[in-house]
């Protein structure tokens, strides 16, 4: 194994250990469009790896992100995170907690 | 998205010389560097012992030959993919199956620094020298966006390029660049790859570096805006692939016809000019007749991929993937699938070849199952020949063409079939393994790279046309062979009735008691049920090479039997042997049983091979001939005996 590669998969990323199944009140996938949020952090509903690698895509604690489109039958959405535009399904964007909804 | 496309073919590379290896995220234009510095000289090879193909290309510099090789795009070292895994394995200095590049070329996209610098930080935590280099520098500056590549360097500690795409300025400075690794600067400290501090050293390099954001990209917002609306998008969406397939049959056809029209013209030559009989009839038969009904399809492969291409390189097929995944979905696959179900609908190595920018194993396992079945091209022309026995030119429904519209229907039966397998396939091996995250990047519109096109339309050429010279003409000479013998001598024909003058009796009587008849009436038990005689199973068992050498089967075997007029002999055959001797051999429900056989049947040696090398061994190809042949046989059958109750 690339000891790179170990290092970052034990990245610490204080997520919440999951808390079931349920979309959190103040999560990503309740954002409407067109609105701008700033994230809190990346929640570990299920897979850790899946959580980081949100993280790697540009969704860390403090970033703004805002819900630039919906598709037509509501999901997937597409957001702009660290100055790019990127699609996510309703249950990636319900890992990831935001604040300051508006 | 990494539908990558490279020019060439082959397997490996030269050894011995300074290897560089290509690291950067999808989109970030890795691939036209690539094949900015290979040019079409490209080698496509595969990483032992996985199921992840390899890029390598011979690029020239200044101090002489080196290879670059293309890994697979990613957004981290940290992988969660089969293809990801190659990309930290092949930077591990201590993994010792693959070879170590000498050193790593990182593009990163000038548009999105903040995201990229993330990927930069871990690479860099690599002990490899690396360069990076900038791509999309002009677009930066259009968008009033700033990056002063200097400071940049200052702040990563390593050499900083700028290198817009295809800028062949910016490439040979590139190309110098590389001659002399030893002087390129190495970082001090390594990046740290705590979260935390990875986030505050981001901030600290794009400061350094003076980077201003560019604004939002005013006019992909615009273009988004009427393509990704829930009402306007759908309909450019529908008229796009109706687009598409309209381009593919109407702009092929004259070009077809030219090719065609070669043939023909080499055909005449060899009548006249080749005076020996078998030879002049192997060549004319075996070799032009099965070549050239063959490479007719050559236009429609190079239109179909210089589209997807052209797609991919807007930036349309990842709207289309966003349009469709909600639907994908339905089907337990996501967005991407749909790319490579359409690439399918050229030939089904690309659609497989596709699915390798599906992060799922799962998704990508039931995508690669259920591509075979949608309608490629080399089913086309077994399709139009059976059409046109089915249904007479000049019927209509309605106001279209009902050969169009049994086509078109074809087409629909097809692509729900492919859907449905993938969806089954998918809850099978869903059991075994969760899905992965679903994130698509959705890049800004850019004008699509003229070479790259050219690449990927080059290298779908070759590979066919290296099939067409390969698997068809070996195929086509040993059915030549297999219906031209045993010969019979004068005395044998005059037993047995036939005047040895008469050339069409003579014909017809060495066919009957060909090789290849008798193969034909030996697996007739197995086809008895779908009402084909040994001619048609002869086909079929040759088209287990390649569809398309069906046609040039019942082609070869109609020559035969009237060499003026194959077209009227092949609409004119009568069933030889059993119960329904003397009665028509293509009767409605015969040609729905073929027509059904052929949209089921996993008939093409190359996808067979294609799926052996993307999964790593035997079992999903033969997982895979085993159920289609299955649905087909059923199906075919099925279809038979419905047609038979509506049209006796």
């Amino acid at each position: 194994m690339n000891p790179v590669s170990v290092a970052l998969a034990q990245r610490d990323l204080a997520v919440r250990p999951g808390s079931g199944q349920s979309v959190p009140e103040n999560s990503l996938a309740r954002l409407r469009r067109g609105g701008a949020a700033t994230i809190v952090r990346v929640l570990n509903l299920g897979d850790p790896a899946a959580s980081r690698r949100l993280f790697d895509l540009g969704f860390v604690p403090g970033a703004h992100v805002e819900c630039v489109r919906r598709a037509p039958l509501g999901d997937p959405a597409i957001y702009r995170v660290a100055d790019y535009e990127i699609a996510l399904r309703r249950a990636q964007a319900a890992c990831i907690e935001i604040e300051g909804a508006r | 998205m990494s539908h990558d496309h490279h020019g060439g073919g082959g397997a490996t590379v030269a050894t011995g010389l300074r290897r560089f290896a290509l690291v950067g995220s999808p989109n970030s234009g890795k691939s036209t560097l690539f094949n900015a510095l290979t040019g079409l000289r490209a080698k496509v090879g595969n990483y032992p012992g996985v199921t992840v193909s390899r890029y390598e290309g011979v690029a020239t510099m200044p101090g002489g030959a080196v290879v670059v090789e293309d890994l697979p795009g990613t957004y981290s070292l940290d992988a969660i993919s089969p293809d990801e895994q190659i990309v930290a394995d092949v930077l591990h200095a201590g993994d010792e199956r693959r070879p170590t590049p000498d050193a790593l070329l990182v593009t990163v996209d000038a548009t999105t620094l903040r995201r990229s610098l993330a990927m930069v930080a871990q690479v860099l935590n690599v002990d490899l020298p690396a360069t990076v280099v900038v791509t999309f520098g002009d677009e930066l500056a259009q968008r009033a966006g700033r990056l002063d590549l200097a400071a940049l360097g200052r702040a990563l500690g390593v050499p900083v390029l700028g290198v817009p795409a295809a800028d062949p300025r910016a490439v040979d400075a590139l190309r110098r660049h590389l001659a002399d690794v030893s002087a390129w600067e190495r970082p001090v400290l390594p990046p740290p790859t705590d979260p935390a501090e990875t986030r505050v050293w981001i901030d600290s390099v794009l400061a350094a570096a003076d980077y201003a954001v560019p604004q939002r990209d005013r006019r992909t917002a615009r273009v988004d805006a009427v393509l990704l609306h829930p009402l306007w998008g759908s309909v450019v969406f529908f008229a796009t692939m109706f687009g598409f397939f309209q381009v593919i049959f109407t702009l092929a056809a004259p070009l077809q016809d030219a090719i065609e029209a070669l043939f023909g013209l080499l055909g005449g030559l060899v009548a006249e000019f080749v005076t020996v009989d078998w030879l002049a009839r192997f060549l004319a038969e075996a070799v032009l007749g099965g070549v050239g009904g063959v490479l007719v399809f050559l236009p429609q492969i190079a239109l179909l991929f210089a589209m997807i291409a052209l797609l991919e390189g807007v930036g349309y097929m990842s709207r289309a993937a966003f349009l469709m995944d909600r639907v994908m979905a339905r089907f337990g696959l996501e967005g991407r699938a749909f790319v490579a179900l359409l690439s399918a609908f050229a030939c089904a190595i690309p659609g497989i070849i596709a699915t390798r920018s599906l992060p799922s194993a799962r998704d990508r396992l039931a995508t690669m199952l259920a591509a075979p079945i949608m309608t490629c091209s080399a089913r086309l022309p077994v399709y139009v020949m059976l059409i046109a026995l089915l249904v007479p030119a000049e019927a209509t429904l309605g106001p279209f063409g009902a050969q169009g519209v049994a086509m078109f229907g074809l087409y629909v039966a097809g692509a729900l079939a492919a859907m449905a397998t993938a969806w089954v396939f998918g809850r099978l091996g869903g059991r075994r393994q969760g899905a992965l995250p679903f994130y698509m990047e959705m890049p800004p519109y850019r004008l699509p790279r003229l070479r790259t096109v050219v690449a990927a339309v080059w290298d779908a050429c070759v590979s066919f046309v290296r099939k067409v010279a390969t698997i068809i003409l070996t195929t086509t000479i040993a059915l030549w062979a297999l219906l031209s013998f045993p010969l019979h001598d004068a005395g044998r024909l005059e037993a047995a009735g036939i005047d040895p003058t008469d050339q069409a009796a003579v014909a017809a009587y060495t066919l009957d008691r060909s090789y290849a008849a008798g193969l034909g009436r030996a697996v007739q038990p197995v086809f008895e049920p779908l009402g084909f005689d040994w001619r048609v199973n002869v086909g079929v068992i040759a088209s287990l090479t390649a569809r398309e050498v069906f046609v040039a089967t019942m082609g070869q075997i109609a020559a035969a039997e009237d060499p003026e007029d194959p077209g009227t002999a092949l609409a004119a055959m009568t069933v030889e042997d059993g119960p329904r001797a003397g009665e028509p051999l293509f009767t409605p429900s015969v040609l729905a049983s073929l027509l059904v056989f052929f949209m089921f049947a996993l008939q093409c040696f190359a996808t067979i091979g294609v799926l052996r090398r993307e999964t790593g061994g035997w079992r999903w190809p033969l997982i895979a001939f085993g159920y289609m042949f299955a649905l087909a046989w059923t199906g075919a059958f099925v279809a038979g005996r419905v047609v038979g109750l509506l049209a006796p």
